[in-house]
């Protein structure tokens, strides 16, 4: 089973080891409290991530990947260990990290530019203006500048959502669970269109999913978490080059080796 | 409901006016055949009304009673959302205020009238007062309600982008929350009307609630009760419709989506 | 905590005006020691909640099925919209003299005014509530094989249920609003009787803000009472959602 994985160990490096670490989780554990009890959430993470590498993060419901997520964002503080962005541990949200949540995210009392520029009150009135003209233009939402969201379907508030968080040009973004609401054919379609946009830009992505294909058609590495308390399992290099084909042999040799690693047979 | 795609247009108007006309005929042949001497029938309220319409006392009793709904309510609004937007940021002072408000909340504004009397007098700032007490609390417990409601994630997304506190209250939390607050703004301005016309009964000596006290007392003239009542009806109505038609502006219509 | 220093400033105030009617919260809890041994309190406290509990329940009686009717047939709403819509901004107090002109001064008046007040919101509560009802449970039911009555009872009426009890809630509120209210009008016995009756007969303050303090005292232990009965666990799916 094993085998099909081989040579995608842990430390592995991509896109290359000469890119610098934009990320590191050092010993990172959480815990809730629940009725008076100490849950533990998540234990002992640890994880690199490079400049400009696309990371997803899998796992089944409630293993924790959404409160690692938080946490690398600076929403949660970590019970034990820290998060490192550029050497510096991250002690709250900031703009250079943007968190991109499900399409609930859009604020519903502005525009679709106004949700765009929501970020951009520094700049002068001209320059937001032609920021917010080039966003739009790249999620493709021309001709709906000053629609209300609940006017949009769902994959278009989600590209509202992801635009918004490109304008203010992050170093960092972190999708949790981005497309988890939409249907299957625009997911497919958002998805080419991010990875696009990542080309594009070159951005740092930690993207969480529970979706195998998801994972396996976007990320440079899976990290799979186990069930609660979430630690690593293991940690899936995809050495497959862009544009992806998903019926080739090597990406369902992968697909089949994460199936089996989250304990699921190949047939159903 | 499923039944809306057979109600035709002709019918919006149709059953309104029909039963209407039912009900007004049924008052008056009611009156007539009870043989009360004492209740009005629809057609001698027209004529008390359009009586005290020529003699202009009508006009200023409107008046009057809306001057003071809008002092009282304005000052409601003035003070109570800025409170509200603060109790429902800070949870730990809501908790410390909250016990207070819930105990002054279910005294009757009515309740108050011999301590409005006793601090402004007999006068129009009794009944003013009489109002803002009962626009207050309304006020400031929807605006507690509304900020708590916000969805955390928009406050994440708020900071997130840099935002400091009261820029996210402002940016964020305070439009988010504006759908309900607006609702709550048009409750507490209907209670207004209700308490105006109650404290004009008692404390002051003009307007649409002393009209019906005063047309009662002297004479029992209940023509122009009923007179009374029916123009509060309709200038509640009114007050109504139009703050409705601000919770139709875009920045706030995307909280109302279900009622369309 | 913030209600002690409140009280405090309340107390502090007052002594800083010796020669205001206005009773310090010191004299105010001695004039709720006052009325207690005469078990007139007890009395109107009891003729009270006596006229609050009729005029609410026959307001709930009927605004409940005249509700449902209406919600359910279309062309009824349409066409009693307007009279309630007119009705509703009307205060309760409004009715006071039409209220003395048919059943005198006493406790019918009292009863019948309370009745004014509670029947409207509750009304258009219902309404709301049934219209707010997801259609799929309806073609669910439909589905079947249910007849207008019993779908009704089966599904209109369980589903609107989590909104009713807070309709009821806020209804009861006005019920206690109303009561008081009108027995300063319209009897002579009651909470409401007892300020007015308080401040005319010899201008006792510290009466007056007593009766006062136990009306808040009651109306929050009826608002308790409800929101209890809002918590049984077969209700309680509505309130999920606010989670």
């Amino acid at each position: 089973m094993t085998s099909v994985l081989a040579g995608s160990s842990a430390a592995g490096a991509v896109p290359s080891a000469a890119t610098p670490i934009k990320l590191r989780v050092e010993n990172l554990g959480i815990s809730f409290q629940r009725d008076g009890v100490l849950m533990p959430v998540l234990g002992d993470i640890n994880l690199e991530v490079r400049d400009g590498e696309f990371v997803c993060l899998l796992g089944p419901s409630g293993c924790g990947k959404s409160t690692l997520l938080n946490a690398m964002a600076g929403f949660l503080q970590p019970t034990s260990g820290q998060v490192l962005v550029d050497g510096e541990a991250v002690r709250g949200p900031d703009p250079r990290r943007i968190f991109v949540f499900q399409e609930r995210g859009v604020f519903p009392w502005l525009t679709v530019a106004g949700n765009i520029g929501f970020g951009l009150g520094k700049l002068s009135r001209e320059e937001r203006a032609k920021r917010v003209q080039h966003y739009v233009q790249m999620v493709g939402l021309e001709g709906f500048e000053s629609s209300y969201p609940h006017e949009l379907s769902g994959g278009m508030k989600q590209r509202v959502e992801v635009a918004r968080a490109l304008a203010v040009n992050p170093d960092v973004m972190f999708l949790d669970e981005p497309f988890g609401a939409l249907d299957s054919i625009t997911r497919m379609i958002m998805r080419g269109e991010l990875l696009q946009i990542w080309q594009a830009e070159r951005k740092t992505i930690l993207f969480v999913t529970h979706d195998i294909d998801e994972a396996v058609q976007l990320a440079d590495r899976v990290v799979v978490l186990s069930a609660r308390p979430g630690r690593i399992q293991r940690i899936v290099n995809v050495d497959l080059p862009h544009p992806r084909d998903i019926s080739s042999a090597r990406y369902l040799e992968l697909r089949d080796g994460i199936l089996a690693e989250v304990g699921l047979a190949h047939r159903i | 409901m499923n039944q809306t795609s057979r109600i035709q247009d002709m019918e919006r108007w149709l059953w309104p006016i029909l039963a209407t006309v039912v009900f007004l005929l049924l008052w008056h042949f009611a009156v007539l055949w009870s043989g009360t001497r004492i209740f009005p029938s629809p057609r001698e309220v027209e004529v008390g009304l359009s009586q005290l319409a020529q003699r202009g006392v009508l006009y200023r009793d409107i008046i009057d009673s809306l001057r003071r709904v809008a002092i009282g309510y304005f000052a409601a609004v003035g003070l109570g959302i800025p409170l509200g937007l603060l109790l429902g940021w800070y949870p730990a002072a809501d908790q410390t205020v909250n016990p207070v408000i819930q105990i002054l909340r279910p005294i009757s504004p009515i309740a108050w009238i011999p301590v409005a009397i006793l601090f402004f007098g007999v006068g129009d700032d009794a009944a003013i007062f009489l109002v803002f007490l009962g626009a207050f609390f309304p006020i400031v417990i929807t605006c507690v309600d509304a900020v708590s409601n916000v969805p955390l994630i928009y406050r994440r997304a708020g900071s997130n982008f840099g935002l400091t506190a009261p820029q996210v209250l402002a940016r964020v939390v305070f439009p988010a929350a504006l759908p309900q607050i607006l609702v709550g703004l048009r409750i507490a301005l209907g209670i207004g009307w209700l308490v105006v016309v109650a404290g004009e009964m008692i404390a002051v000596n003009s307007g649409l609630g002393y009209l019906i006290i005063d047309s009662r007392n002297s004479g029992k003239r209940y023509d122009l009760v009923v007179g009374a009542m029916l123009l509060i009806g309709i200038i509640g109505l009114a007050l109504d419709a139009i703050f409705r038609r601000l919770e139709s502006i875009k920045p706030v219509r995307w909280g109302f989506r279900h009622e369309s | 905590m913030f209600a002690a220093a409140l009280l405090a400033a309340w107390q502090l105030a007052v002594s800083l005006h010796p020669h205001q009617l206005m009773p310090g919260p010191w004299k105010t809890a001695q004039g709720i020691a006052d009325l207690f041994p005469h078990g007139l309190i007890a009395k109107y406290i009891i003729a009270s909640v006596f006229r609050v509990t009729w005029g609410f329940f026959l307001a709930v009686l009927l605004a409940i099925p005249l509700g449902l009717a209406i919600g359910w047939y279309q062309r009824a709403e349409l066409a009693v919209n307007p009279i309630l819509q007119i009705l509703r901004p009307i205060s309760p107090l409004a009715w006071i003299p039409i209220a003395i002109l048919w059943f005198g001064v006493g406790d019918m008046a009292a009863i019948f005014l309370i009745f004014i007040g509670c029947f409207l919101p509750l009304l258009l509560a219902v309404i709301d509530a049934v219209r707010a009802v997801p259609a799929v449970y309806i073609n669910a039911g439909r589905n079947f094989g249910l007849k207008p009555v019993a779908l009704m009872r089966r599904v209109l009426y369980p589903a609107i249920v989590p909104r009713l009890m807070t309709g009821l809630r806020i209804t009861l509120g006005i019920a206690w609003l109303v009561v008081v209210a009108a027995e300063m009008i319209a009897v002579n016995s009651g909470l409401g009787f007892l300020i007015v009756d308080a401040r005319n007969a010899g201008n006792r303050y510290d009466l007056v803000v007593a009766g006062m303090v136990i009306i808040g005292v009651v109306g929050l232990l009826l608002d308790y009472g409800v929101r209890s009965l809002e918590r049984t666990s077969s209700l309680r799916w509505g309130f999920e959602e606010k989670r």
